[in-house]
């Protein structure tokens, strides 16, 4: 039974074939372009989902930040296919594999820190150390922000990788254990339900996206606006 | 056209060959279309792409589409996703 556990997250390869990199693109099949002004019920769906997405996630930042609106949009969206399309019978999650959330978090941060240092480098400097320290206590502080600031990609990717890795090995866990306890009736009804419960709390990987994209952005916006 | 007189696979004129589309093709014909058609990767990607808005213009772009275009596609990944976790999952059994 362990490995049967974990079997699910072994990149797919069929007959050989690194068959992960389809599953990737997958997503981007979902979401067709608009063409005309008024289309079809999908495309105006998505548009207007993305639209409202993209007014309240972009109205806290200047004209600066603003320039970013396309990037978190897009990773919102991927990440929100990728775990919700992780949902399905025997698929697989790309956001499972730590390499994949590692690739997203550490350039997108870099950006960040950078864009700050390179525009406002007095001010980002500065938030090594908060106001109002008293004097014996700067080095130190001055090393635990540092800590603090770098630990933020780790984070980020972490983060996601283990809640939906999480996620996915509960349910599997929980219906195996449902399968084995099906003779002894009353039970199983239980379990059964909590299956049903567990995933519907694990829709909420969407929620998990926007706590990435949201943290990202806060990251972004405070290293860009002050 | 040629016809190989009562033999169940019939090969299809050079000519027509590479002009047919792939919803005009019969069965019995299938072999020797698919050995017609071009494998450069321009011409893989113009058959994904063909066939991509081929099956968006038909199931997914009507006026009145409901869930039942994209849920075909989700059902067909379902599939997809089960050839390869098959010889793992062969040795799982119900128990009695």
């Amino acid at each position: 039974m362990n490995e049967n556990l974990f079997s699910s997250f072994i990149t797919p390869t069929m007959m050989g074939l690194p068959i992960v990199i389809i599953i990737t693109m997958f997503p981007s099949i979902m979401f067709p372009s608009p063409t005309r002004l008024i289309n079809n019920r999908l495309i105006s769906i998505q548009q207007w989902l993305v639209q409202l997405t993209s007014k309240q996630m972009l109205s806290i930042h200047n004209q600066k930040g603003q320039t970013w609106a396309l990037m978190l949009m897009s990773l919102i969206l991927f990440i929100g296919s990728t775990n919700l399309l992780g949902l399905l019978p025997h698929s697989f999650t790309p956001t499972t594999q730590l390499s994949l959330n590692l690739g997203m978090a550490i350039p997108l941060w870099a950006g960040t820190v950078i864009t700050g240092f390179r525009h406002k480098t007095k001010a980002s400097l500065a938030h090594f150390l908060p106001q109002g320290t008293p004097l014996p206590l700067i080095p130190m502080l001055i090393i635990i922000e540092t800590i603090s600031l770098f630990i933020q990609p780790m984070a980020l990717a972490v983060r996601l990788t283990a809640n939906i890795t999480a996620g996915h090995l509960l349910i599997h866990l929980i219906g195996g254990a449902t399968l084995a306890l099906m003779n002894i009736s009353t039970v199983t009804a239980m379990v059964t339900f909590t299956i049903l419960v567990l995933l519907t709390i694990l829709e909420f990987a969407v929620a998990l996206i926007q706590a990435y994209v949201f943290t990202l952005l806060v990251s972004l916006y405070l290293h860009d606006n002050t | 056209g040629a016809h190989t007189g009562s033999k169940m696979v019939s090969v299809i004129p050079v000519k027509e060959k590479k002009l047919m589309d792939v919803m005009d093709v019969k069965l019995g014909e299938l072999p020797s279309w698919i050995l017609m058609q071009d494998f450069t990767p321009k011409g893989t990607f113009g058959a994904f792409q063909g066939s991509y808005y081929r099956y968006y213009n038909k199931y997914v772009k009507v006026k009145k589409g409901g869930i039942a275009g994209i849920s075909m596609v989700l059902a067909a990944y379902v599939v997809f996703n089960y050839f390869p976790y098959y010889k793992e999952l062969k040795h799982e059994q119900i128990r009695k």
